[in-house]
C-alpha cells in the first residue's frame, strides 16, 4: 500500500500513472464507507487533500461561466458568495449528509463515484454542466451528459484525474428538491433539479436517483416549450405545471429497492417538477421563490 | 437556523446546582462532563499490552448445512494466533437468557444470516479480517423458513430440535360467546426494529496466568447472567469468569443477549493472551436481537356508549432463529392486548415462533410496543363507530386501582389513566402553520420539497400500560453495598450503568439517607451480588431499592452508635441536612464527625413481591407492577409526497415521584424519539431472510429536525410499593408514542395506515 500525498495537479497525473489502479482521495466520505465494509482492500491512494488546485473557482467576467474545482466542499457551495450565484447547487449541497461529511465532501466524488443517487448530480445535469480531466496525455472537458455512463460508471479513464466543472450562470430561478424517508441527512429517494434560464429561454429539468443515471426530461422539457414563453416570466398555470410533472416522470425508469418503491418514485418526481415550476413561475412574478 | 427540539415541562429542573445534589433535584451524573468532552472511556476503547484482536466469521445464508469448514488458510497467515470454531468449545455449546438453544458457534446446520460459524484472534484487525476470508467453509444452502405462518401451521420442518414454535399463550377470560353491540376489528403490522445503541458492542478478555479463569471488561446489561453463560461454555466455576462492566453506550434490550463474551473469552484462554473484539455498525445488526415483528389482529367489542366490553386478538411474533427473550415478550404482549382500559372478556392467542429471520428479543417496550400499537389503533376505530372522540372513548373506558386484568390479576398499582390523559388533553397544542414557515420545520425538511398548500395538521392519541420488573415468577432481585468512614460513603453495586443514570440516582440516594456529600462507586462488577439486568424498567425500583435498603441499615447504625456515645435512645436521631440530630433534645453533629474512626459496611438484597406463572387460560398473577402514560401527537403530513414531520408530541406519564427531574426528562425526551423512530422510519428490511439496509445509512434513525417538540406533565402519586415511590420511567415514553403518530398521520390523511414504520408510498397509494 502505497500513500502520495499530492501537492498539485501534474502531481497526481503523474502518479496516476505509475500507479493506474490506485484510489482518488478527497474527502473520502465514499472511499472510507467502502473501506470500513470491507467492500475494497486498502490498496494505493493518491490523497488530493493538499491539492488546493482544486478548491478553487472563479467566474469569467465575459462568458458567466464558473468554473468550480473538484474539491470545492459542500460547506463552501451552500454559503455565500456561491450559493448566490448557483443556489440550486447550495440547496443540493445542504442535503448532502451531516454538517462533517459537507465539509469534506465535494463534486469531484459524486462525480467519481457517479451514482444515481449523487445529490450534485441533477444540478450538474440541468445545468449543462462540463467535467474537465486532466491526464497524463492532456486534458479534455466531457459534457455531463455524456459523462454519466451507469450505476456508478462515468467516462472518466483510470489516468485522469477531475479537476473541475464549468457551470454557465444564468438568470432565472433554479431549485433543487429532494424526496427521502426522514426530514435530513438522507440518502435520496428521489431528487429533482429545475433550471429556468429566463434571457435564453429554456427550462431544464433533471431527476436523480430514478433511473441508472441522473436524467434529463428532454421530451417534457421541449413539450412545455412548445406549451408557453420560456422567456422573461413563465406563465404556468396548475394545469401546465400538473402536465410538465406527469410528462416528466414517464422519462424515468425507477426502481423497486429497500430505500422506496418505483411507483412511489415516479409519483414523487412528477410531484416534484410539478412544484418546482410551480415555485419558478411564482419566482418570476414576486422576485422571490415563495413557496 | 436548523430548529431543534425544544422542551418544556411542569417539573422543576433548575435546582440542580443549588442542592446538595439530594433526591428531587438535578444532581448532576459523574459520567456526563467526560460523555460530551469525549473523555469517557467506552467498553471500545479497551486496551491491553500484549493484546490480540479478534474476530467472527458469519453466516452469509439464512439456512444452510455446514458441510466442511477449512480453517488451516487462516491459519497459515502470519499473525493469526487462534482461529476457532464449535469444535473449540470445551463447555456446554449452547446459550441463551431462558433457553439455552444458541449455539457459541454453528456446527452442522447455519439458522440466520450473519450466525458466528468460527472466530479468529491474529495481531491486527486487518490481519483478523484477511483470516476470516481464508476460513472455506462448504454450505449446502436450504430454503429459509420466513413466514411466521409456516411456522404455525406446521407446514415447514424443524429448523431446531426446539420446534418451530417457541411458545404459543392464550388469555382466556369470561363469556367467550359475547358479541358487543359496536364490534370493530383490524390487522396490524409492526416491522422489525432495532435498538441502534451507538457505542458497539466490545469486550476485552484477561486470562488467568494459569489458564483456570478469565477477566472480562464488557458492555452488556446484566453481568452475572452473562458471567452464568459465559462460564457454563466455558466449562469453569462461575467464580472463576469476572466481569466488571465497561463503558456502556446505550442498550435498550440490545444488550441482554450474549454476543461476543463467549468468542471473546475462548480466544483469549486459546492463545493465553488478552482479546479485544468489537463490532462496526454493520456486523452490530447481526450481532444483537432486534425488536419483534408482529403480525396483530383485534378485535374489539363494546357496548354502543363505548364501553369496552370484550378483546379478542391473535398475536403472531416473529422471533427469528434463536429463542432469546421471545418467550417472555410473547406473555407481555398478550397480557396487556386489552391496553390501559377496563375490559372483562379476553380471548387472546399468541405465538412466538422460530424462523430463519434474524432472532429477536428483547427492546424497550417488549412486547407491549406492538400490542399497544394494535390496541391503540382499535380504540381510534372504536370511538369513530361509537360517534366519540378519541379523548372521550380513551377517559370512558380507563382503567383504575382495584379493577381486574384479563389475566384475572387486580391492578394494585397507583393507576392514574385518566389524570394520564386529562393532564395530556390540558398540555398546550402548537401553533398552527405559519404562513411562510421555516421550510426546513415543514415535511421534507432539508429536501425543500414541501409546498404549504399541501400540508394537512393532524392529532393523535394514544394511552398504554407498561408492566415493570420480571415476571411470571421472576426473582429479579438486586445487590447492594454501603460503606460509611470518615463521611464518605463508597457504593459498590453490580447494576448496569447503559446511560440511564443509575451511578447518579445512587449518589442522590446515599446523600438523602446518609446526609453526606461525597460517595464514591466501586468498579461495577460481579464483585458483589446481581443487580438483575437494566431492563424493563426496573433499575430504579430494584437497584434503588438496594442502594436505599443498604444506606438505611448503615444509617442505622451510625444512630446506635451516636446514641451509645450520647447515651440517648437511637430512635431520637434524624439526619437533617448532612448533621445528625437529637429530635428530641439539642444535639447536633456533622455525619462526618459521627462517623469518624468508625466504618459501616452493610449490604443489602432487594426481592419485589412474589408474581405467579400464567396457567394454560393466561389467568394469574404474572405482574409485579404497571405504569401508565399518555402521548398526544401533532404532525403536519405533505399528503401529496406522503412526507411527515411531527411537529409535537405532549405527554403525561405516570412515574410516582420524580428523583432527578433533568433525567426523567431525558427518558422521556429519548423513549419519544425512539418511538417516532417506529412510527415513520425505522425498519431493518428482510428480503427471504437477509437484511437489506445493515448500516445508519439505510436504517433511518431520527435526526434533531425530526424529533419534535416534547411538553411534558410528570404525574407524582407515589407508588406505596416501590421503595423510592418511583416507578420505572424507561420504557412507557416509547410505548403509546408511535400509535399516538400514527393516528395523527390517520387523521390528516384519512387513510388506514395498519402496518408501522408508516412509508412515503402507504400515505400516497394507501
Amino acid at each position: 500500500m502505497t500513500v502520495i500525498n499530492a501537492t498539485s495537479i501534474d502531481e497526481v497525473v503523474t502518479a496516476l500513472r505509475e500507479y493506474p489502479a490506485a484510489r482518488l482521495l478527497q474527502g473520502g466520505t465514499d472511499v472510507m464507507v467502502e473501506v470500513n465494509l470491507n467492500r475494497t482492500g486498502v490498496g494505493d491512494v493518491i490523497a488530493l487533500r493538499r491539492v488546493s488546485e482544486l478548491r478553487r473557482w472563479h467566474v469569467d467576467d465575459e462568458s458567466r461561466i464558473m468554473r468550480l474545482g473538484a474539491g470545492v466542499p459542500y460547506a463552501e457551495l451552500e454559503r455565500s458568495p456561491l450559493c448566490d450565484l448557483l443556489p440550486a447547487l447550495a440547496e443540493a449541497a445542504r442535503t448532502v449528509g451531516s454538517p462533517q461529511i459537507r465539509a469534506a465532501g465535494s463534486l469531484g466524488g459524486n462525480l467519481g463515484t457517479c451514482s444515481p443517487a449523487g445529490d450534485g448530480l441533477p444540478v450538474l445535469s440541468a445545468c449543462d454542466a462540463v467535467v474537465h480531466l486532466q491526464g497524463s496525455t492532456g486534458s479534455r472537458d466531457v459534457s455531463i451528459h455524456d459523462f454519466m455512463l451507469g450505476v456508478k460508471r462515468n467516462a472518466r479513464r483510470p489516468d485522469e484525474l477531475i479537476t473541475a466543472v464549468s457551470i454557465p450562470l444564468t438568470r432565472g430561478f433554479q431549485g433543487y428538491a429532494k424526496v427521502g424517508t426522514r426530514n435530513a441527512m438522507v440518502i435520496s429517494v428521489a431528487s429533482a433539479c429545475l433550471v429556468h434560464d429566463s434571457e435564453g429561454g429554456s427550462v431544464r429539468l433533471a431527476f436523480g436517483a430514478v433511473a441508472p443515471t441522473v436524467v434529463r426530461a428532454r421530451v417534457a422539457e421541449s413539450w412545455l416549450a412548445d406549451a408557453l414563453s420560456l422567456r422573461g416570466p413563465l406563465a404556468v398555470t396548475p394545469r401546465i405545471a400538473q402536465e410538465f410533472g406527469r410528462r416528466a416522470a414517464m422519462e424515468c425508469a425507477p426502481i423497486d429497492d429497500h430505500r422506496s418503491t418505483a411507483a412511489y418514485r415516479r409519483h414523487a418526481v412528477a410531484v416534484l417538477a410539478e412544484r418546482l415550476l410551480l415555485r419558478a413561475a411564482s419566482s418570476n412574478a414576486s422576485g422571490g421563490d415563495a413557496r | 437556523m436548523t430548529p431543534s427540539a425544544s422542551t418544556t415541562t411542569r417539573t422543576n429542573t433548575g435546582t440542580a446546582t443549588t442542592s446538595r445534589g439530594v433526591l428531587g433535584t438535578s444532581a448532576l451524573r459523574p459520567d456526563g462532563l467526560p460523555k460530551v468532552q469525549g473523555r469517557f472511556a467506552f467498553s471500545s476503547d479497551a486496551w491491553a499490552d500484549n493484546m490480540l484482536w479478534g474476530a467472527t466469521l458469519r453466516s452469509p445464508h439464512p439456512h444452510a448445512a455446514i458441510r466442511s469448514i477449512d480453517v488451516s488458510g487462516a491459519l497459515a497467515i502470519n499473525g493469526v494466533s487462534a482461529v476457532i470454531t464449535a469444535d473449540d468449545v470445551p463447555g456446554q455449546l449452547t446459550y441463551g437468557l431462558i433457553a439455552s438453544d444458541q449455539p457459541v458457534f454453528a456446527r452442522d446446520v447455519v439458522r440466520y444470516a450473519g450466525e458466528p460459524v468460527a472466530a479468529v484472534a491474529a495481531d491486527h484487525p486487518e490481519t483478523a479480517r484477511r483470516a476470516l476470508a481464508a476460513i472455506r467453509v462448504e454450505y449446502e444452502v436450504l430454503r429459509p423458513l420466513v413466514d411466521a405462518e409456516d411456522a404455525i401451521a406446521g407446514s415447514f420442518p424443524a429448523i431446531h430440535p426446539d420446534g418451530n414454535v417457541i411458545r404459543r399463550q392464550r388469555v382466556i377470560r369470561g363469556d367467550q360467546n359475547f358479541t358487543g353491540e359496536v364490534v370493530v376489528e383490524g390487522t396490524y403490522e409492526i416491522g422489525m426494529q432495532d435498538q441502534a445503541f451507538l457505542g458497539l458492542e466490545a469486550a476485552l478478555a484477561l486470562p488467568d496466568d494459569d489458564g483456570g479463569g478469565i477477566e472480562l471488561f464488557v458492555a452488556t446489561q446484566w453481568l452475572h447472567e452473562d458471567q452464568k453463560q459465559i462460564a457454563a461454555c466455558l466449562n469453569l466455576p462461575t467464580s472463576n469468569v469476572r466481569l466488571t462492566l465497561g463503558g456502556v453506550g446505550g442498550a435498550f434490550g440490545g444488550r441482554e443477549d450474549i454476543s461476543l463474551q463467549v468468542h471473546c473469552c475462548l480466544l483469549a484462554l486459546k492463545t493465553g493472551r488478552p482479546i479485544k473484539m468489537q463490532y462496526g455498525r454493520e456486523e452490530s445488526f447481526f450481532g444483537h436481537i432486534h425488536r419483534h415483528p408482529a403480525r396483530i389482529f383485534m378485535r374489539h367489542h363494546a357496548d354502543r356508549d363505548g364501553t369496552l366490553r370484550r378483546v379478542e386478538a391473535r398475536v403472531v411474533l416473529d422471533g427469528g432463529a434463536y429463542a432469546s427473550t421471545s418467550s417472555a415478550v410473547l406473555i407481555n404482549a398478550v397480557t396487556h392486548m386489552q391496553g390501559p382500559y377496563t375490559c372483562d372478556i379476553a380471548t387472546v392467542d399468541g405465538y412466538a415462533v422460530r424462523s430463519n429471520n434474524p432472532p429477536c428479543g428483547a427492546m424497550r417496550g417488549f412486547g407491549v410496543v406492538q400490542a399497544c400499537f394494535a390496541h391503540e389503533s382499535q380504540m381510534d376505530k372504536l370511538a369513530a363507530a361509537c360517534g366519540m372522540d378519541p379523548v372521550e372513548i380513551r377517559l370512558k373506558n380507563a382503567m383504575t386501582t382495584g379493577d381486574k386484568l384479563i389475566t384475572g390479576q387486580v391492578m394494585e398499582s397507583v393507576a392514574p389513566v385518566e389524570r394520564c390523559i386529562r393532564e395530556t388533553a390540558a398540555l398546550p397544542l402548537p401553533s398552527a402553520l405559519a404562513e411562510t414557515p421555516d421550510v426546513l420545520a415543514l415535511p421534507g425538511g432539508s429536501g425543500l420539497t414541501a409546498r404549504t398548500s399541501n400540508i394537512k395538521r393532524g392529532i393523535g392519541w394514544g394511552v398504554s400500560m407498561k408492566n415493570l420488573m420480571y415476571s411470571e415468577g421472576f426473582d429479579d432481585y438486586a445487590t447492594a453495598r454501603c460503606r460509611l468512614a470518615d463521611g464518605v460513603v463508597t457504593l459498590q453495586f453490580a447494576t448496569a450503568e447503559v446511560g440511564q443514570g443509575f451511578v447518579v440516582l445512587a449518589q442522590q440516594i446515599a446523600r438523602s439517607v446518609l446526609g453526606v456529600d461525597t460517595v464514591l462507586l466501586e468498579p461495577i462488577s460481579t464483585a458483589i451480588g446481581s443487580a438483575g439486568s437494566t431492563s424493563a424498567s426496573r433499575q430504579t425500583w430494584m437497584s434503588g431499592g438496594a442502594v436505599d435498603g443498604a444506606c438505611r441499615v448503615v444509617r442505622e447504625r451510625l444512630f446506635e452508635h451516636v446514641a451509645a456515645v450520647h447515651n440517648i435512645d437511637s430512635l431520637r436521631l434524624a439526619i437533617n441536612g448532612t448533621d445528625v440530630v437529637d429530635t428530641m433534645g439539642a444535639l447536633r453533629i456533622s455525619v462526618a464527625t459521627a462517623s469518624r474512626d468508625l466504618v459501616l459496611d452493610e449490604t443489602f438484597e432487594h426481592h419485589h413481591r412474589a408474581t405467579e406463572e400464567l396457567d394454560e387460560n393466561g389467568q394469574g398473577n404474572c405482574h409485579v407492577a404497571f405504569a401508565f402514560v399518555a402521548h398526544r401527537a401533532v404532525v403536519d403530513v405533505d399528503t401529496e409526497l406522503g412526507l411527515v414531520k411531527v411537529v409535537q408530541v405532549a405527554t403525561a406519564q405516570d412515574v410516582g415521584r420524580v428523583l432527578n427531574p433533568l433525567a426523567a426528562l431525558g427518558q422521556v425526551e429519548g423513549g419519544i424519539a425512539q418511538g417516532l423512530g417506529l412510527a415513520v422510519m425505522e425498519e431493518i428490511v428482510l428480503v427471504d431472510g437477509k437484511m437489506r439496509n445493515p448500516s445508519f445509512t439505510d436504517y433511518l434513525l431520527p435526526t434533531a429536525l425530526d424529533a419534535p417538540d416534547v411538553v411534558v406533565s410528570m404525574i407524582e402519586e407515589p407508588e406505596p410499593q416501590a421503595p423510592l415511590g418511583a416507578k420505572g420511567i424507561g420504557e412507557p415514553p416509547c410505548i403509546s408514542v408511535t400509535p399516538a403518530i400514527v393516528a395523527a398521520i390517520r387523521d390528516a390523511t384519512g387513510k388506514d395506515l395498519a402496518r408501522v414504520p408508516v412509508r412515503p408510498q402507504d400515505i400516497v397509494f394507501g
